[in-house]
């Protein structure tokens, strides 16, 4: 009965976690690791969009050297301006795919599952449905936002090292480059933006994304964006009103302040400080509908088997 | 300790009744075969009990409500549910990373023990093995697991006879210790015959037929009859009658028989224990639906 994690290998470094918290905790942790082995793209996607970006980078910087031996060595605050918005940039691109990414793995994660049948295969393990939804409920929300931040700062740092060394000699001043870069500034509110924008903002969006993924018979993509669309087309036939796509628009646009990394650098410790965010009721109706899409689609889940 | 209580299971799919009704008790340390024709309801049957759907009535595994506890009943019992549900993206050696992390009573060396015999690599991708082999692996997860309940729904579809035999010489070797409790559909119901403790017959969502192996083989006599003897022994009525390179093999059901006439079959002609398989057919074709295959009258066509 409980022999628990005796007839465990001694390498398995959960031995010391008690049995009680290790019944909840693990299956997620695993749940989670299975998602990454099966979506590979989670973090190979921004991690090529970071190498297709620095080789990009690369390029830029060496004919910025080539044009600098001509007429203007650029001054270190110019050359803080070349990088600032280079930053901006990189992170934006990773961004940008780690937000597609999160969207095609949403739609794929429940549907995928009956399409090859092996729903059989995981139903046949002990983890709850719920547990097999919030793990893949936590790969779009959790694990792409932390996973594009760490990239981004890494990718920004060579960025920093690679734009040290080709600009070495050209009279820019390096070391202020490093001191002074707002590097630090971008990724504190780069961090702050991923997690309550991608993590918190967007929960609905991809908690409907995951129910439609469930739910589908076949073509999950359709099913989740086809009904939106018609809806607005009915609104604004039926009442000439727009109030759905209004309401689209706001969830996919954010709340003004939380839309933070490009504004006001100056004044950023002021955004870091969430009350404003959490003020928000639209942040409330927000996660409080992803609750029920949660919900939904665990109980879905329960139904389903092989399509 | 009764490992599967049903009472009165029901399920239909919109108008279709897949489940009509069936009682079932299977006690543990049974091996039970369920044998039936394509439709008849085993995998609803077994699809319930693993809590994969929802049905009527009354069902209890290993205590449990498999509907509303399928991933606490997953800690005692596991299953096969066809040839072709593991992953195929996964690795071998991932797949036993991710058993071993979610499965409380997994036993990882055991597993390894069983994958060393075979030419499974660990870096294989499970779509890079051979049919045979993802059975084996599947085979080889499930065996090291400590399940009291273990349900094979068709484990050797489309495997051919050396990985059938070695199948179920491996169950019974290496995983079955008269604790334990197997449920196995098949339609290669010859590969079971040696193997079943329990037999069950199963038609259009009710049970034909229930009985040990040993009720099975003292009940049922097939007599490869004499052609000059062949009126007589119709005269006893068999429950099935069926012509073989020229000779009439008839099925009796010892029960219908009173004592003067058991005696009599063996000097009819050849006396045998029939085949699962035959009995099956006899079953089926004189009285589908029924509860029992006795009675069964106008039995030869």
């Amino acid at each position: 009965m409980s022999t628990q994690s005796n007839s465990m290998p001694e390498s398995f470094d959960s031995q010391k976690i008690a049995p009680a918290a290790m019944s909840a905790t693990r299956p997620l942790y695993w749940s989670v690791r299975r998602e990454l082995w099966e979506y590979r793209s989670i973090y190979i996607a921004p991690l090529a969009a970071a190498i297709v970006f620095l080789f990009g980078f690369f390029i830029s910087m060496v004919s910025l050297r080539h044009r600098m031996h001509g007429a203007w060595p650029l001054d270190s605050a110019q050359g803080r301006d070349v990088f600032a918005t280079r930053y901006e940039l990189a992170a934006a691109l990773i961004m940008g795919t780690a937000l597609i990414v999160g969207i095609f793995y949403s739609l794929d994660a429940l549907y995928g599952e009956r399409r090859d049948r092996s729903i059989l295969f995981w139903k046949s393990l002990p983890v709850s449905d719920l547990i097999t939804v919030l793990s893949k409920l936590a790969i779009p929300i959790v694990i792409l936002p932390l996973l594009s931040f760490a990239i981004t700062i890494a990718t920004q740092f060579v960025m920093l090292l690679l734009g040290s060394i080709i600009l070495l000699g050209s009279g820019v001043n390096i070391a202020t480059l490093w001191t002074e870069a707002s590097f630090v500034h971008v990724s504190l509110v780069l961090l702050y933006h991923l997690l309550t924008v991608h993590g918190l903002w967007y929960a609905p969006l991809y908690g409907w994304l995951l129910l439609v993924s469930g739910w589908a018979p076949r073509a999950p993509f359709l099913w989740a964006f086809l009904p939106p669309f018609v809806i607005c087309g009915v609104e604004k036939i039926a009442f000439n009103t727009a109030h759905f796509l209004t309401l689209l628009q706001y969830r996919l646009l954010g709340p003004e302040d939380a839309m933070a990394p490009h504004s006001a650098p100056s004044d950023f410790m002021a955004s870091l400080i969430p009350t404003h965010f959490f003020n928000t009721p639209g942040l409330w109706t927000g996660l409080a509908l992803a609750a029920v899409f949660l919900a939904a689609a665990v109980r879905l889940r329960r139904y389903q088997g092989p399509i | 300790m009764t490992v599967i209580e049903a009472r009165g299971l029901r399920k239909a799919f919109g108008s279709t009744i897949a489940l009509d009704g069936v009682d079932l008790r299977v006690a543990e340390g049974r091996i039970l075969g369920l044998i039936g024709p394509n439709g008849a309801g085993k995998t609803t049957a077994l699809n319930a009990i693993l809590g994969l759907i929802p049905y009527q009535g009354e069902l209890k595994v290993l205590g449990r409500d498999p509907w509303t506890e399928r991933d606490q009943l997953m800690r005692d019992a596991c299953f096969i549910a066809d040839v072709a549900v593991l992953p195929r993206w996964m690795r071998v050696s991932q797949a036993l990373d991710y058993v071993a992390g979610v499965h409380p009573r997994f036993d990882r060396a055991k597993a390894e023990g069983f994958l060393a015999r075979t030419d499974i690599k660990r870096a294989s991708k499970i779509r890079e093995l051979s049919k045979g082999m993802v059975t084996q692996l599947h085979l080889a997860l499930v065996m090291a697991i400590d399940a009291k309940l273990l349900v094979l729904d068709e484990p050797t579809l489309g495997l051919d006879i050396l990985y059938r035999k070695q199948f179920y010489d491996s169950l019974l070797n290496d995983y079955y210790d008269r604790s334990r409790t197997i449920v196995v559909t098949t339609h290669q119901v010859e590969d079971v015959q040696h193997v079943l403790t329990d037999l069950m017959f199963i038609n259009r969502g009710r049970i034909v037929l229930n009985c040990s192996m040993e009720e099975f083989e003292s009940r049922y006599l097939e007599v490869s009859v004499h052609p000059e003897q062949v009126a007589a022994a119709r005269a006893l009525k068999p429950i099935h009658e069926r012509q073989m390179l020229g000779r009439s093999i008839l099925l009796f059901d010892l029960m219908m028989l009173d004592h003067g006439d058991r005696h009599q079959l063996a000097a009819l002609g050849d006396v045998r224990t029939p085949s699962i398989a035959d009995l099956f057919v006899a079953v089926l074709e004189n009285k589908p639906g029924s509860q029992t295959a006795q009675g069964a009258q106008g039995a030869a066509r």
